[in-house]
């Protein structure tokens, strides 16, 4: 059992990924699945960030007194990645808005049924 | 201001995003949007040509030497695929004034130029970048522009296509950057060419054989590559008719770049195809999809989404060369991707004014009735893109597969060509059937003759008489092609 201490991070992450991929393919509500898409992407954040943090490591400011420090630029990385999370959420959001005033509901079964009515 | 070149490709339809919207004018955006994407096929060629005579060369961007800062590369391939992309795009740019004019409010007609606009700046850049984050980042802007353009569509169901397409869309591209950071966990580089070098001679490793599984399957969410297709149809159904063939020329072959760029030039090459069954899966999944989808396009009512099922089928035809994996099979890929850009977009682009003229929410094959008499003009476009959608002798397609069916020979894969064959008979039985609808089925009434808006109308033949040149004259297509393949082979980083 001694892998799950050492490994704790990557547990998380692969945790949050499988939990977010299974809400957004088992949910048939729009709103649930885009927090699944949330879940999924944040356990990806976790992944960059996790393996950058070295214990006792400080900022990579070059100081007297300390010699270890954190590789910063995961951190860069993932507030870009964070950026396109939060636009990506906000446009699906925006669109569920859009479905919902199109179709009167956000149950993707209830959607497919109607367009296939309309379709008759 | 010649050496900032690469990075003004990407620059101008960036900046020329907010612009448009600042300015909240219609006239302007359109202006704006066509001189851009003038300027980017000029920046494209200009690039192109210096690759030709001197070779790939980089850009430090904000001069922050590779491989710490982000470099721009522009080598054979990327500067085919920069051409590729923004020559569509000067075709789709002067096209888009009477469409959206036609399918939008006059108060946000602004805001698809924008999203155009970004659109492009994405896709121009994910081809330019040397750098795997960076790509991500571009991926993501033409991926989100994409969805809005897809929404923009004037039937609800195109709500829903953009909703699916975004869901497996960033699911692709968050795989794409799981990939890339286990990557980095590895190496802890992210410039492409330092990630090759890093990477070549390295055994098995069980987190860069992860890596390779999440970009395969990420970037095989955003090209469509046969399971994965399921946004497709829809997404190119419903969507704008200005959207769809901009993005059915571009979007899905940028992807193709990405999937060519990783496996040759940043994964070991040797390794790859000797010690897994890459060539394999390629071969099967293509061929799976340039038989299946073909098949589903025949029994399509849809016109539109007809020829979204033929796209999957060939993009089938463009990984079939990753699958060959020779000088012949990646020419005849590579030449594809511009090919291919052509063909469709000169059918979608017709069709987007068979559409406006008709008045229905959807062209039906039914629909397409008297069309000969009706549109003549627009009729005979739409049959010689069809034509080279077959791949008749004379025709963009038929080069592609002159070089595959050579590639799959040389391999000794006899049943790909005769996958290859089988596959260009029921291109012939779906475009067979508009070809007989539209002149042979009288219409309805009396047949007014009534074109598409001459701006529309100029676009789609001027693209339509595209897939007839670079079938005739293939130093363009074949010549460029053929040397980033080479490139390709060669493996050097």
């Amino acid at each position: 059992m001694s892998a799950i201490p050492a490994y704790f991070g990557y547990w998380v992450t692969l945790f949050l990924m499988i939990a977010g991929l299974y809400i957004l393919i088992a949910r048939g509500n729009l709103m649930k699945k885009l927090i699944g898409l949330a879940v999924f992407q944040s356990s990806v954040y976790l992944l960059y960030i996790a393996p950058g943090k070295l214990v006792g490591g400080t900022a990579p400011i070059v100081a007297a007194g300390f010699t270890t420090y954190s590789n910063p630029l995961p951190h860069v990385l993932i507030l870009t990645a964070i950026v396109v999370g939060v636009a990506t959420l906000a446009l699906g959001l925006a669109i569920t808005v859009r479905i919902r005033e199109a179709y009167g509901t956000i149950e993707e079964d209830e959607i497919l049924e109607r367009d296939r009515a309309g379709a008759r | 201001m010649l050496e900032h070149l690469a990075a003004l490709q990407v620059v101008l339809p960036l900046v020329a995003a907010p612009l448009i919207v600042l300015a909240r004018s219609t006239r302007f955006a359109a202006a704006a949007t066509t001189a851009v994407s003038y300027a980017c096929l000029v920046i494209a060629v200009a690039l192109a040509s210096r690759v030709a005579a001197d070779g790939a060369f980089s850009y430090a961007l904000g001069s922050w030497q590779p491989p710490w800062g982000i470099e721009y590369r522009v080598d054979a391939l990327s500067a085919f695929v920069l051409v590729a992309v923004s020559l569509t795009a000067s075709f789709v740019a002067p096209y888009a004034r009477a469409s959206i004019a036609a399918e939008l409010a006059a108060d946000r007609q602004y805001l698809m130029y924008a999203m155009y606009c970004l659109c492009l700046a994405g896709l121009l850049g994910i081809t330019v970048t040397g750098d795997a984050f960076n790509l991500f980042v571009f991926l993501e802007i033409s991926s989100l522009a994409s969805y809005v353009l897809i929404a923009l569509g004037r039937r609800r169901q195109a709500l829903m296509a953009a909703y699916q397409y975004m869901l497996m869309g960033t699911v692709g591209a968050t795989f794409y950057v799981i990939g890339v950071g286990l990557l980095y966990l590895v190496t802890g580089t992210l410039n492409l060419a330092d990630l090759g070098e890093r990477l070549r001679g390295v055994e098995d490793l069980r987190p860069v054989l992860a890596a390779l599984a999440f970009i395969t399957v990420g970037i095989g969410l955003k090209l469509a590559l046969f399971p994965l297709h399921q946004w497709l149809p829809n997404a190119y159904a419903y969507a704008p008719s200005m959207a769809t063939a901009f993005l059915a020329a571009t979007a899905t072959k940028v992807s193709v770049y990405v999937l060519l760029r990783f496996y040759f030039t940043v994964f070991d090459p040797a390794a790859l195809f000797e010690r897994l069954p890459t060539r394999e899966t390629f071969l099967a999944l293509s061929v799976a999809a340039m038989i299946v989808a073909s098949l589903v396009a025949v029994y399509e009512q849809d016109v539109k989404r007809l020829f979204a099922w033929s796209s999957v089928a060939q993009i089938g035809y463009i990984t079939l060369g990753i699958g060959l994996e020779n000088q012949a099979g990646l020419t005849g890929s590579i030449a594809h991707l511009l090919n291919h850009g052509v063909t469709k977009g000169a059918i979608f682009l017709l069709l987007g004014g068979i559409a406006l003229r008709s008045g229905a929410r959807a062209v039906t094959v039914g629909g397409l009735a008297g069309l000969g008499r009706r549109m003549p003009l627009t009729a005979f476009g739409l049959v010689i893109a069809g034509l080279s959608l077959v791949g008749v002798p004379g025709t963009a397609g038929f080069v592609t597969k002159w070089f595959l069916i050579q590639g799959a020979i040389e391999r000794g894969a006899w049943w790909v060509v005769v996958a290859i064959l089988a596959s260009s008979l029921i291109a012939v039985v779906y475009v067979w059937r508009l070809v007989e609808v539209a002149y042979l089925r009288a219409g309805q009434g009396a047949p007014a003759r009534l074109e598409a808006p001459a701006g529309m109308l100029a676009a789609g033949l001027a693209m339509t008489a595209l897939c007839v040149y670079f079938g005739l004259f293939t130093s363009i297509n074949v010549g460029g092609a053929a040397d980033a393949a080479a490139l390709l082979l060669r493996g050097a980083p």
